[in-house]
């Protein structure tokens, strides 16, 4: 009865991670499994609505098909991620709240504009932090280390071409 | 061009089209500055997936920036590797990746583990020769690097676990560093030291441990240790307890461990957190089974939560009393779980609970009436979504019956009567499949009950036609069910009245059945005869050739019919017919040929059988007998395939003897719980309810614990079994209940001093058997080297027990049985000793052959085996040796089938007689079918003694085995080469002592075997042949201390595994 066919390749700790402000606009996606672009359009509209209806009370997990959805609302941004039954959801819920300190450090005190106008930063981090679906890098700093240094690189670069040549 | 990739992003995101700018992606990684790089890398991470084909277009990019000096651009380049990359393409990159593991930076060295970890993933044949690497990087000194290779670790675990068992130490000394603090504070995450890395670990461990006592003594330690720091109130605490709880119900129990991680739990379920209270249950439904005292422990929790406001909990909540169900709180649970069916809108949640429910409700139904009405519940809320095995196994049940006849009649009755009480409600809409299954319980058994007349049953079933909602499926099951009834009725007003309707109707098939009926009606004795009561599970024979039909046939052959033809054949001659010129007008000869067709009985399949579609009209006369025959026939074929019937009687041959095993532990069965005597006087009303609701619910959760450890009590009072479907399954169950009576004799006498405290449901055991059916013969082959089969029999059944663990455990504990660890140096010296090693006959002897290895051993045999390899197969020389001091019997060597080899001659040898402290060998010659680089042959040999005696065994044949040189001339070589298309390059690096190109060369020839056709300057070509003749070429270059590979073959698969082979010797020479 399976009616998503998730083409896993291996099995990836985290199916996906979206991120939607209050109004339910999407404000960034990272898909850890292949799916067409429909399916992804239909599951994220579903997902979105069933965690705006959601009171506040309620736990921060939601089984939705054959996933649970891990979600946590910072500010008014929510962050959602999808795993499966048999992992750990503290753990995910860990994982985002680690996500929002790397982007806190990096942006210093983040908020969505933040990550409006600067999401391929965003996707930066998180793409330091998280590969496969699987967290790598633990060591809060490394991870945002490298992606200052390559923003330092870039900086210096992008000068260094910029110099007007006598 | 970077802004604009940037926006694409976005718009992307937003929903828009934006397949055009992909390309841009791709060349803004490929041409831009390094800024414009990154974005360019991101975008196409984001936009492509791995199959995408423009991911090509990004390979030559990606092993360009590898190559770079600057650090960036290599860690862009692993990055987007570890995301997508193709796997068609990964050699391109992978000695790149390789090099990169001896990086001085740790970034990088971690970045490229994640990338290898991403290539184990897609294709793990690529990256099998580098497996000591990942062990570097496991020690590596940076904790990043080592973190990252745990990924690749857990992933190889799960999948074979027992090869790994070395490292355990490794991974206890690693989690032990963690836990203690050793790693720097940047790994701290609210002042817990490297969380995902921690429970990275304990799930390895966990997997490790398994079934294994000597793994899992090596944890206990780090374990306990873990759960004592894990004691700050945070999230990430929690999270990591969780998974150390998970750890220690895994592997071996320990029960100071267990106690421990008991108390956990209950700090989890009895938290005021919600999200604490819902992974709490979770636990809880982990360890349930091993442990039912914990539910009791618990159960006001449990009842408060059955009523929490958010439905995540509920459904944790009644999967974890699914697992507890028994016969005596099935009602309850039952109910509950169909309460909240009731509220659900969740299709997936629905089919889930509804698979339950039935399920429960065939194992434990107390009564009839029960039964078929939770099952009336079940189809009526469940509706069409419910999976058809539900409908086919339920009318299956009613059908086929159980042991008493009594109780079958009563349960039909019930089912009928309630039925039509149901039908009596006039406007009420049903689910299709719920309709059906009334319908055929009506028809088949409507006569069961006496005080109703069946005109009123065809009166209802004739409503139902009319009604717009049912579908022509469920018209067509009504059909049927009228038919039925019909047959056993005089004359019926309502049954001529419903000819009459539908034989103007306007659906082909409800028409056709009205006829059927109408010529049915005329005949009564004929109908009789072909309907007869409760048949439903008799096998009808169906004579597929017609043959009755052979009269009549040759009569109209006789009056000058023309033969039947095919319907292929008449399409052929009509084309033909076509396409010369005709200049006659259509003749009648064509028009007789078709109309005559029907009469042959060339083509029984042409017509339809019994399907509801059918309806050729010009067949009916025919046909309707045909049809008719099948009404039975339905029965016997469920939705899945065919039903079988006979098979389960041995199945339930087996349970009556375990029988007085339960009744005998009956009597020290654990007392019922109590409830807490002090709350008593002060409780409210609604507490009340709550502790009876609770007393219900965990009723018997003690008691059957106390007996079920055998598995059996809960056997006994079962009511309905569910029958298996396939001999396979029949024969594990068989097995199943095998296992569980040896091991109620060999537990019973320990019983009356061991405190029992496992719950275990037949279902439960019976569905873990299952599923330990593919990996049992992992368990066999480990067992198997060393263990003689008495032992091997209690080992199997320990391994399957080990599920039940903690009575396992507290059995150990109580009375130190070793018998089921019997010590493996042990018995492999005694191996060694073997006073009869074989050799080889001397005609062989000349050959080139392996030495001679033990395969296994018993007390009274031992095999041994010798691999020879002629021209043109390998031989497998197995010796049997009989090491008893009489003579054995009928010794029978079976070796299986497998995909990869074909065994040439018969599978199997025969020994009438072995003399006594003698020595018999057979030969086999092997082919390989399907190319892999190694695979097991397995096999058995029996011997008669004083029982039918077992001893299994397993071989590793290599691809190795079947390449033989191939001898060529340069310009054959050249011409097969060009013909050849399947090709597969690759560099790999030589090693100092090899560094002249004919060493390598000469290298490849020796252990490869393969034949040198020439060498020209600093290139050579080599040949082989995999047996019997699919030749592969190799032509080989030296570059730059790199040995360019390059294969060709007609086979795809070859060149890959002798690529794989090269690379290894390469490695180790």
């Amino acid at each position: 009865m399976r009616e998503l066919c998730f083409i896993t390749v291996g099995n990836a700790e985290i199916h996906f991670i979206l991120l939607f402000s209050r109004q339910g606009k999407l404000r960034l996606q990272k898909w850890y499994t292949t799916l067409p672009d429909k399916e992804k359009k239909k599951i994220i509209r579903e997902i979105v609505q069933i965690i705006l209806s959601r009171n506040q009370k309620t736990s921060s997990f939601v089984d939705w098909k054959d996933l649970k959805l891990v979600y946590k609302r910072y500010a008014s941004l929510y962050f959602c991620c999808a795993i499966e039954d048999q992992d750990n959801e503290l753990l995910t819920l860990e994982v985002v709240h680690r996500y929002v300190e790397l982007l806190d450090r990096y942006f210093g005190n983040v908020c969505e504009l933040d990550i409006i106008f600067n999401f391929e930063k965003a996707y930066f981090i998180l793409d330091e932090f998280i590969i496969g679906g699987e967290v790598q890098e633990t060591s809060k700093k490394t991870a945002v280390k490298a992606i200052e240094e390559s923003d330092m690189l870039q900086e210096t670069v992008e000068e260094y071409m910029n110099k007007p040549a006598f | 061009m970077k802004e604009c990739m940037v926006r694409l992003i976005y718009c992307e995101m937003l929903g828009y089209e934006s397949s055009f700018g992909y390309i841009h992606a791709i060349k803004l990684a490929q041409q831009g500055n390094l800024l414009e790089k990154r974005v360019g890398y991101l975008a196409v991470s984001l936009f492509l997936h791995e199959n995408h084909e423009l991911l090509l277009l990004l390979v030559n990019t990606v092993v360009k920036d590898l190559q770079s000096t600057n650090l960036v651009e290599v860690c862009m380049a692993l990055t987007v590797v570890s995301q997508i990359f193709p796997r068609e393409m990964i050699p391109a990159v992978l000695p790149l990746i390789e090099d990169k593991l001896q990086h001085s930076k740790e970034i990088i060295r971690r970045k490229a583990v994640q990338a290898l970890y991403k290539f184990y993933l897609i294709a793990p044949n690529q990256v099998q020769h580098i497996h000591d690497k990942f062990r570097k990087a496991l020690c590596d000194r940076d904790a990043g690097v080592m973190a990252a290779s745990l990924h690749i670790y857990l992933q190889m675990i799960k999948e074979n676990s027992s090869g790994y068992k070395d490292l355990t130490g490794s991974f206890v000394t690693i989690l032990k560093q963690v836990v203690g603090g050793k790693l720097s504070a940047d790994f701290n995450y609210h002042s817990v030291p490297a969380p995902w890395l921690q429970i990275q670990l304990l799930r390895i461990l966990g997997l490790l441990g398994k079934d294994d006592p000597r793994t899992s003594e090596v944890m206990y330690d780090v374990l306990d240790e873990s759960l004592r720091r894990a004691e700050i109130n945070h999230n990430i605490t929690y999270a990591i307890l969780f998974e150390c709880v998970q750890t220690i119900y895994t592997i071996y129990p320990k029960s100071e461990l267990l106690e421990k991680a008991a108390k956990c739990i209950g700090k989890f379920v009895l938290s005021p957190k919600i999200n604490l209270k819902y992974l709490g249950l979770k636990a809880l439904t982990y360890v349930i089974q091993q442990d039912p005292n914990l539910a009791l422990q618990h159960q006001m929790t449990i009842i408060e939560c059955l009523d929490h406001p958010d439905p995540i909990i509920k459904r944790e909540t009644l999967e974890l009393l699914y697992r507890i169900t028994n016969g005596q709180n099935v009602i309850v649970i039952v109910q509950k779980m169909l309460d909240y069916l009731k509220e659900s809108k969740d299709e997936y949640a629905i089919i889930n609970l509804v698979g339950k429910i039935a399920e429960l409700a065939e194992k434990y139904a107390p009564n009839n009436e029960w039964f078929i009405q939770t099952m009336n519940a079940v189809f009526s809320v469940g509706g069409d979504v419910v999976h058809s095995d539900i409908p086919n196994n339920f009318l299956r049940l009613l059908a086929e019956g159980f042991d008493d006849g009594e109780e079958d009649l009563q349960l039909r009755v019930y089912a009928v009567q309630s039925y039509l009480a149901l039908l009596e409600e006039e406007d009420k809409l049903y689910p299709q499949k719920f309709l059906q299954v009334m319908s055929w319980v009506l028809g088949e058994y409507f006569s069961l009950v006496t005080d109703v007349d069946p005109e009123v049953i065809l009166t209802k079933l004739h409503s139902l036609l009319k009604k717009t909602f049912v579908t022509s499926e469920t018209k067509a099951w009504i059909m049927a069910a009228v038919t039925k009834i019909a047959s056993h009725t005089s004359c019926s007003k309502t049954v001529d009245e419903l000819i009459q309707e539908l034989s103007s109707s306007l659906d082909t098939c409800l028409r056709q059945y009205a006829f059927e009926l109408k010529h049915l009606c005329e005949d009564k004795a004929l109908m009789k005869s072909l309907f007869p009561f409760d048949a439903s599970c008799t096998d009808l024979v169906v004579d597929a050739s017609l043959s009755f039909l052979d009269g009549f046939v040759a009569e109209g052959l006789g009056h000058g019919a023309a033969p039947y033809k095919p319907h292929h054949q008449r399409q052929e001659e009509k084309l033909s017919q076509e396409k010369a010129l005709n200049f006659e007008p259509y003749g009648l000869s064509f028009a007789s040929s078709v109309s005559s067709g029907v009469t042959g009985r060339q083509s029984p399949t042409g017509l339809s059988f019994g399907s509801d579609t059918s309806g050729n009209s010009a067949e009916t006369g025919h046909k309707e007998t045909n049809t008719l025959k099948l009404e039975g026939v339905r029965k016997l074929w469920g939705k899945e395939g065919y039903l079988p019937k006979k098979e389960n009687k041995t199945g339930k041959g087996n349970e009556p003897q375990a029988v007085p095993c339960g009744s005998l532990l009956a009597g020290q069965v654990g007392e019922p719980p109590a409830l807490q005597p002090d709350q008593g006087a002060s409780l409210s009303e609604e507490d009340k309810e709550k502790q009876q609701l609770a007393s219900t619910l965990f009723v018997g959760l003690g008691s059957s614990a106390g007996v079920s450890l055998m598995g059996k009590a809960d056997t006994a009072t079962q009511k309905f079994k569910r029958k298996s479907k396939i001999n396979e399954t029949q024969h594990l169950s068989e097995e199943a209940s095998d296992l569980q009576n040896s091991a109620a004799s060999d537990f019973g006498p320990l019983l009356d001093t061991v405190p029992i405290n496992t719950e275990d449901s037949e279902g439960s055991m019976h569905v873990r058997l299952r599923k330990a059916s593919p990996c049992s013969s992992d368990n066999v082959e480990d067992n198997l080297a060393f263990e003689t089969p008495q032992s091997l029999r209690k080992s199997m059944l320990d391994d399957r027990l080990s599920s039940n663990r903690l009575s396992q455990s507290s059995l150990f504990a109580d009375s130190n049985i070793e018998i089921f660890q019997p010590s493996p140096s042990a018995q492999c010296e005694s191996a060694s000793e073997t006073p009869l090693v074989p050799s080889l006959p001397e005609e062989l002897e000349e050959l080139p052959h392996s030495e001679v290895v033990g395969l296994c051993q018993s007390d009274a045999l031992a095999l041994h085996l010798c691999k020879v390899w002629t021209d043109d197969s390998l031989l497998l020389i197995v010796f049997v040796s009989n090491k008893t001091t009489s003579a054995l019997c009928a010794v029978n060597l079976v070796f299986e089938e497998t995909e990869h080899f074909q065994i040439l001659e018969s599978t199997t040898s025969q020994f009438p007689v072995i003399e006594a402290q003698s020595v018999e060998h057979c030969q086999k010659g092997m082919r390989m079918n399907k190319v892999c680089t190694q695979a097991i042959l397995s096999g058995s040999v029996g011997y008669q003694s004083e029982m039918e005696t077992r001893l299994e065994f397993s071989v590793t044949l290599s691809l190795m085995d079947f390449i033989r040189p191939m001898e060529m001339t340069t310009e054959d070589f050249g011409k097969l080469w060009l013909s050849l298309s399947n090709d597969v390059k690759q560099n790999i690096k030589m090693s100092s002592c090899q560094d002249s190109f004919s060493a390598a060369l000469d290298t490849l020839q020796r252990k490869l075997k393969l034949h040198r056709v020439d060498i020209i300057g600093n290139e050579g070509i080599l040949a082989c042949q995999l047996l019997p003749s699919v030749p592969c070429l190799l032509h080989c270059r030296t570059h730059s201390g790199m040995l360019a590979l390059w294969f060709r073959s007609p086979c795809a698969a070859l060149p890959d595994g002798l690529l794989y082979q090269c690379q290894k010797v390469m490695e180790e020479s």
